[in-house]
């Protein structure tokens, strides 16, 4: 039982990590129909600003507050990284979405690798505060602290991304870009700004996520954008493009079966029954758990 | 006479080409070595073979119009399944071959049936989950067959003894230049057939075939199928090639790397992806070597870093090539005739109602 509920626990800590990936994903697909390949890449400059800045902040106040304001720079980098990327990059290749997916992938490939280059290819170990590698006892298991605060951040930014979309003038405009795009427009009102925001909010939802596997695997690799994001490109077909309570949803179910098949059956059969799960609901519901395929 | 230069063009070429081992030319700066020196015939033959390769990926996106993600596991079937079979079944290297090619036939059958279900950008993502299996068994070694992140040197003497050795590396070449020009001929024979008219209509219009009352998915499947076949048997030339398998030809970025190569040299093109495959294996290779260079090395710490890094050159030049040279390099001909190619193609097929019918854009919904 207290295995079980471990391994709950730590499936849940990597569904939120997944899911702070998809959100952005699916809500940049959503309005702009722009598949992101860079969204890996924005996750890897979240965790790599965060890393960076506790470095330069030694010494000075409690880990714990280094790490919170790290993130918060890394955060901040992740945001204008990506709103940087859609006025430079994809901004200027309106309505080709081909076009558009392959200079994500470009970038993908010349930002991980320029990464690399400038702090080597390796892992690097990351400081984390000491009570998030503490253990609370809960039913006779051990949980780390740090799966209680990755889960409660997902759960924050999913409750703040819904009540930016339903209660903002600009989730409105969001929503509805996403449903008519044309439309919109047609009312006077300047979607690309809508582009850029998405692409900014997706680029600090990828941000946070960096900031949390920092935490979650205990150190920095340019490769775990990458890696990553291929779990999150499942929970977002499985979950429905566009749709963030769909991918929510979709996390969890991915983070969970991971865990416990790679437990209960064999290491890496997680990652195997995941995919079987993307092809089970290919079959039965091709449009994904929401309905609502873009 | 336009229709003769068609074969004869292409038939000097590989004439030529085949002739590169008997030639002793140093060409300084370009090789290191002479031209028929092992190392540069090892790196012209791998040059042959992913040109090959890079058509097999163009018969899919550039043809028929499908952004496969994980184009890169039925080369990882030729590579690994060939290697498995002769080196830890211990069978023959004819049983092996004949094994590899039912699986390379079956399985892109099996996902491609599954995968095909969803279109577009959907499809993209899929095969990309998909192809993730094939490095996830790489690495994790099951039952010890595939050797995990070290790979696994494959047992030569179960080898033909003409590809083994560095004496023999001439050979090798040949078969790259073999499976190359094999790759060619039966891609020019498939879209000029009936049912490669069907794929690239597909590509301009799937609603329109769907209409005509033809059915895309089993024409899509047909693609797939023959397009991963031919990667496999190139996975299996790269098996001969090289030392062993290495889970490096399982991941995403190789499949990454077939996209680049497709579109540097022109997507929806025969001779634009044979070209971009030579090219990118080419720079891949060499890069490092002028990273190394003391030209390089002494510059300031700001250039000589990414400078040193082939694959920061690579997806950089890849993203100039999408914004100022859309057609590729095969394109700039195209270009002078006034036909729209390669991406932009592609690009004009996708604005139809191509995707109404799979995942469409949100404006194509209303």
């Amino acid at each position: 039982m207290s295995t079980f509920l471990l391994l709950t626990i730590t499936g849940l800590g990597l569904g939120a990590m997944y899911f702070l990936i998809a959100s952005g994903l699916s809500l940049i697909y959503g309005l702009m129909g722009v598949l992101n390949f860079a969204h890996g890449f924005f996750l890897t400059v979240g965790a790599y600003g965060t890393w960076w800045m506790e470095n330069h902040l030694t010494g000075i106040g409690s880990i714990t507050l280094r790490y919170l304001v790290a993130s918060l720079f890394g955060l901040v980098l992740g945001a204008a990284v990506a709103a940087l990327v859609e006025l430079v990059l994809i901004r200027p290749l309106y309505q080709r979405h081909i076009e558009q997916v392959l200079v994500t992938v470009g970038l993908s490939i010349a930002g991980t690798a320029l990464v690399g280059a400038i702090w080597s290819g390796d892992q690097r170990p990351f400081v984390t505060p000491p009570w998030m590698n503490d253990t609370t006892r809960i039913f006779g298991a051990h949980i780390p602290n740090d799966r209680w605060f990755e889960i409660g951040v997902a759960a924050l930014v999913l409750g703040a991304l819904e009540l930016f979309l339903r209660k903002t003038r600009y989730g409105l405009i969001i929503r509805a870009g996403a449903e008519n795009r044309s439309m919109v427009t047609a009312l006077g009102i300047d979607v690309r700004k809508a582009f850029t925001l998405v692409f900014a909010v997706g680029g600090v939802a990828a941000a946070v996520a960096g900031a949390l596997s920092n935490v979650y695997f205990g150190s920095v690799t340019p490769e775990r954008g990458t890696s990553l994001l291929i779990f999150a490109f499942i929970v977002v077909v499985i979950g429905g493009l566009g749709s963030l309570t769909g991918s929510a949803a979709a996390a969890v179910i991915v983070g969970l079966s991971q865990q416990y098949a790679n437990y209960y059956a064999s290491s890496g059969l997680g990652d195997i029954t995941v995919v079987l799960l993307l092809g089970l609901v290919l079959l039965v519901r091709p449009r994904g758990l929401s309905g609502s395929f873009a | 006479m336009k229709r003769a230069a068609a074969f004869v063009v292409p038939a000097l070429l590989v004439v030529g080409l085949a002739l590169v081992p008997k030639i002793s030319l140093d060409i300084p700066k370009l090789f290191n070595g002479p031209l028929d020196s092992p190392g540069t015939l090892q790196l012209l033959g791998l040059c042959l073979l992913f040109a090959g390769v890079a058509l097999t990926y163009d018969l899919l996106f550039g043809f028929t119009g499908l952004l496969s993600f994980g184009h890169a596991l039925y080369f990882a079937v030729g590579v690994y399944i060939a290697a498995i079979a002769i080196t830890k079944w211990h069978w023959s290297f004819a049983v092996a071959l004949l094994f590899t090619g039912v699986v390379g036939f079956l399985l892109p059958l099996l996902v491609g049936a599954v995968t095909l279900r969803v279109g577009g950008i959907a499809f993209a993502m899929v095969t990309l989950a998909f192809a993730q299996i094939g490095a996830v068994l790489a690495i994790k070694n099951p039952h010890n067959l595939t050797g995990g992140e070290e790979g696994f040197g494959t047992d030569y003497t179960k080898l033909p003894k003409a590809f083994v050795g560095v004496l023999n590396t001439k050979n090798l070449y040949w078969l790259a230049l073999g499976y190359a020009v094999v790759v060619f001929v039966v891609v020019r024979y498939a879209v000029s057939s009936s049912p490669g008219r069907v794929w690239q209509a597909i590509r301009e219009n799937e609603l329109r075939v769907q209409v005509l009352g033809l059915r895309p998915h089993a024409y899509k499947l047909m693609a797939f199928v023959l397009s991963s076949f031919l990667c496999t048997a190139g996975g299996v030339v790269y098996l001969l090639l090289g030392t062993g398998p290495n889970p490096e030809v399982t991941t995403a970025n190789l499949t990454l790397t077939f996209l680049i190569m497709v579109v540097l040299g022109g997507a929806g093109t025969k001779w634009g992806a044979v070209l971009g495959g030579v090219l990118y294996t080419y720079l891949n290779n060499r890069l490092g070597a002028i990273g190394d260079s003391s030209t390089v090395q002494g510059l300031p710490k700001v250039l000589r870093v990414p400078l040193s890094e082939p694959l920061f050159l690579l997806g950089t030049l890849f993203v100039l090539v999408v914004f100022f040279l859309p057609g590729g390099i095969g394109g700039i001909l195209g270009r002078v005739r006034g036909a729209p190619t390669g991406l932009r193609r592609l690009e004009m097929a996708l604005r139809g109602t191509n995707g109404a019918a799979t995942a469409g854009t949100p404006e194509q919904r209303t």
